[in-house]
């Protein structure tokens, strides 16, 4: 199933079913980085609200894609991990390193205005 | 002791992972797990079905409710032919589990759930049970 | 015939006269229900037992458990009894009955059923005896089922209660906007430690949270177990978007932080809660303003 992804002024704006596949996944990172370099995007949403389950794979992707599209010079950030899935993925060993979260939709606008705004 | 809906589910494409642990979910929340141990349960299931995936190509992962004097809860069985693990030790050694997802993440599987058994014979294969219980 | 085979019939032999004894005492007791009742109620209330009970529930609980006692011998299967045993359980754990209460008066039973075989079967030695193989094995397992029942259940209820207490004594407050303290005092085990980090997280998210400041002064030691849970919530609050600072870190707890291999650097950590406070609505964007600056009229 395809990622929708939807254009929000310089940002993009990705939104996860729950039902994600690897596949899925994987057609999302190469979607999301012709999409920052087709609209010179400065950051990236993932919203992950949906998202039941996330386990080794999402997150390592979920690290590819953050870092892919830093080389394009824009930031990323996923927002709406739920609390129990929050919970497991601690449990699992799985931190994030490196990755920007935020809690919504709108504190993820919020960090990657500040982001954009601390550049020159 | 009497196993009840007992679920089997083939793991062949990565879509089938999605599958186990939707049904494992739905199996946790039946039996009366909370939203979060339901979330556990289906995380180990997604990660346990992968590993089949990722070294042996193909497998089942099994589910079903289980009750011991009272104790009401979900036993997990995943089982390949595929090649086998060479050591158990290492697979099981933290440090193999980070987010960096080199190995298994055996040990994570091991902190999300109660009870965690496994076995493998070289080129053979692999099976790995878990175990919850409603607290 | 093999000796095999010849032992094998044996034993199905010893097992058909024993269900036959067992049904012949069965008999027996139930023709003489009402007296064996009372004299059970009887001796109950000589040894005090069940002193919760007014005198018209004991005879009631009495007569069901005698029944289902009776009954359970003449099945031979015991599921039945396991949920009776359930059922009478959660009426009367709440009134206050104690275990050795519960196990007194079925081994009271037991004994008032032993000895009117006795008084039945006195007359015939081996008659008795057989009767009593038969019977001691079933009344033992009775006696199991309804104390193990019991106690199971009164283990239930005491974790529930101790769930409650958990949940009343751990309060995530919201003491500004976007900013939850969660001041932890005294004990924790792993279990408790679990259930902190799950009510933070929904705490986190309800209130969009983006500061959290734990206070652990109020904890007097921590191992190795709950130093981990403490950082995984460190960790998981980062994945909902918030920002935590640990206020109250003691030397010892700070070196059993260390002991596990986690770089305090990395943590954010305050001497105590103000401390802690204050950076937190630095961190929001709060202007502090010490009391005597502000206006006075």
């Amino acid at each position: 199933m395809e990622v929708p992804i939807l254009k929000q002024g310089r940002f993009l704006i990705a939104t996860i079913q729950a039902a994600l596949s690897d596949a899925d996944l994987l057609q999302l990172r190469r979607a999301l980085i012709d999409k920052v370099i087709h609209f010179r995007s400065n950051g990236v949403i993932i919203d992950v609200t949906a998202l039941d389950v996330m386990d080794s794979f999402a997150t390592r992707t979920l690290r590819d894609i953050t870092n892919m599209i830093r080389l394009r010079g824009a930031d990323t950030v996923i927002v709406g991990i739920q609390p129990e899935v929050a919970f497991a993925m601690v449990q699992l060993g799985l931190t994030m390193e490196g990755v920007a979260t935020a809690l919504d939709l709108e504190e993820g606008l919020e960090h990657l205005q500040q982001r954009a705004a601390g550049k020159i | 002791m009497p196993v009840l809906q007992n679920i089997v589910v083939a793991i062949r494409s990565d879509g089938d992972i999605v599958s186990a642990r939707q049904q494992g979910r739905s199996l946790a929340a039946a039996i009366g797990f909370t939203a979060t141990d339901a979330t556990l349960i289906a995380t180990a299931i997604s990660e346990l079905a992968r590993n089949i995936l990722m070294y042996a190509g193909q497998g089942e992962v099994m589910m079903h409710r289980a009750e011991i004097s009272h104790r009401k809860g979900i036993v997990i069985g995943a089982r390949d032919s595929g090649p086998g693990i060479r050591s158990i030790e290492d697979v099981l050694r933290d440090g193999y589990s980070t987010s960096g997802g080199l190995g298994l993440g055996l040990p994570g599987v091991k902190r999300l759930m109660d009870e965690f058994a496994i076995e493998s014979q070289l080129g053979q294969g692999t099976m790995v049970t878990v175990k919850k219980w409603l607290k | 015939m093999s000796s095999n085979k010849r032992s094998a019939i044996q034993e199905q032999r010893t097992a058909a006269q024993s269900t036959e004894l067992l049904q012949e005492l069965v008999a027996h007791l139930r023709q003489n229900r009402t007296q064996l009742r009372e004299e059970w109620a009887n001796r109950i209330t000589e040894a005090r037992l069940l002193t919760a009970m007014t005198k018209d529930e004991l005879f009631a609980e009495a007569t069901s458990v005698y029944d289902n006692y009776v009954e359970a011998l003449a099945t031979g299967t015991f599921e039945a009894l396991q949920s009776y045993a359930r059922n009478l359980s959660e009426r009367i754990i709440p009134r206050g009955v104690e275990t050795h209460e519960v196990v007194g008066i079925v081994l009271l039973l037991r004994d008032v059923l032993a000895r009117s075989l006795f008084a039945k079967y006195q007359g015939d030695f081996t008659m008795l005896n057989r009767i009593l193989d038969a019977y001691e094995p079933a009344a033992n397992r009775i006696a199991n089922t309804v104390a193990v029942g019991f106690v199971q259940e009164r283990e239930r209820v005491i974790r529930q209660q101790q769930e409650a207490i958990r949940e009343l004594s751990t309060p995530v407050l919201q003491v500004r906007e976007r900013l939850l303290i969660l001041p932890i005092i005294g004990v924790i085990d792993a279990q408790r430690a679990r259930q902190l980090t799950e009510q933070l997280l929904r705490g986190i998210r309800m209130n969009r949270a983006k500061v959290v400041v734990i206070d652990i002064t109020g904890v007097a030691a921590m191992d190795a177990t709950v130093a981990n849970h403490l950082v995984q919530t460190v960790e998981a609050s980062r994945l909902l978007g918030a920002t935590v600072i640990v206020t109250g870190l003691s030397p010892e707890i700070a070196q059993t932080i260390v002991t596990i291999g986690v770089d305090l650097g990395k943590m954010n950590t305050v001497g105590d809660l103000q401390g802690g406070i204050e950076q937190a609505e630095r961190l929001l964007g709060y202007k502090v303003v010490p009391v005597a600056d502000t206006a006075s009229s």
